[in-house]
């Protein structure tokens, strides 16, 4: 039951990976990309670590990839985006370094970590998980809220455009 | 049959090679951004397979302070995304290749 589980969604996965990255229309490639974390949602969920598969879905399937919409949207990509992936040789040669670099991924993987071991069920709950963050990883989760904070005032201060500059483009915009 | 840590070594491995190749093969700052994102989302979950087999949670924790990392890199990424836009009125990365000019 768990492999029909794993392979099918680890197939769905790969095939919507590459679906994002081959598909001309960025809309399309984010609701792929959701498809593919919601797919490793569930693959943290085999692996006993529901709280991290919660946490997938809500950041990585919810914030980010609005977030990611949103610019899509904001920026009118498609319009921009259409005369995109002629040159051959950057696409071969992007093909290739990726194979090759599976290929050498794979061989060192191959036998070396046959393991098994029994599902630990109490592992990923979000007691134990809370648990661990708030004494042992405690100082590190202060200082995540700060690069959070840090991330927030970044943003702000590099989206916001300068005063002058808006006066400028309001100026234009009444002569013409 | 029964699924071992190398089935899922295996698939983290090829989804970031996808990532690999979809950073190496597109033009669009925002497509390449996304695989940069699959290449994070491969490297948590090898992480969360190495915790369940060891068996030991720590891993967990990292892939934790990991999403706080992307979600903070995605929100300024983003940001200099859009600034970039409006500078050149494109985000193809052919385009931005000067830092300052």
């Amino acid at each position: 039951m768990e492999a029909i589980i794993f392979i099918l969604t680890a197939l769905t996965a790969i095939v919507s990976a590459l679906l994002v990255i081959t598909g001309r229309d960025p809309v399309r490639s984010v609701l792929f990309l959701i498809l593919t974390f919601f797919c490793v949602a569930v693959l943290y969920i085999l692996l006993g670590a529901q709280f991290i598969a919660a946490m997938q879905v809500i950041v990585y399937a919810g914030a980010i990839m609005v977030l990611f919409m949103f610019v899509v949207m904001l920026l009118n990509l498609r319009s921009t985006d259409s005369r995109e992936g002629t040159k051959l040789t950057r696409k071969s040669i992007g093909f290739v370094v990726a194979g090759g670099f599976l290929l050498v991924v794979i061989s060192a993987l191959k036998g070396a970590f046959n393991a098994t071991a029994p599902l630990d069920k109490d592992m990923g709950t979000v007691a134990a998980v809370g648990d661990a963050l708030f004494t042992r990883f405690l100082l590190p989760f202060e200082i995540t809220s700060v690069l959070l904070l840090g991330a927030i005032f970044g943003t702000v201060m590099m989206v916001k455009r300068e005063q002058k500059e808006q006066d400028e483009t309001e100026a234009e915009g009444v002569e013409s | 049959m029964t699924i071992t840590l190398e089935w899922y070594l295996a698939l983290s491995a090829l989804l970031f090679c996808i990532g690999v190749a979809g950073v190496l093969t597109r033009r669009n700052a925002i497509i390449i951004f996304m695989s940069i994102e699959l290449m994070l989302n491969a490297a948590n979950l090898t992480l969360v397979a190495f915790g369940r087999f060891l068996p030991n949670m720590d891993g967990q924790i990292f892939v934790f302070f990991v999403m706080a990392v992307a979600a903070a890199e995605v929100a300024v990424g983003l940001a200099i995304i859009i600034t970039i836009f409006r500078h050149k009125e494109s985000v193809d990365i052919d385009n931005v290749n000067l830092m300052k000019w």
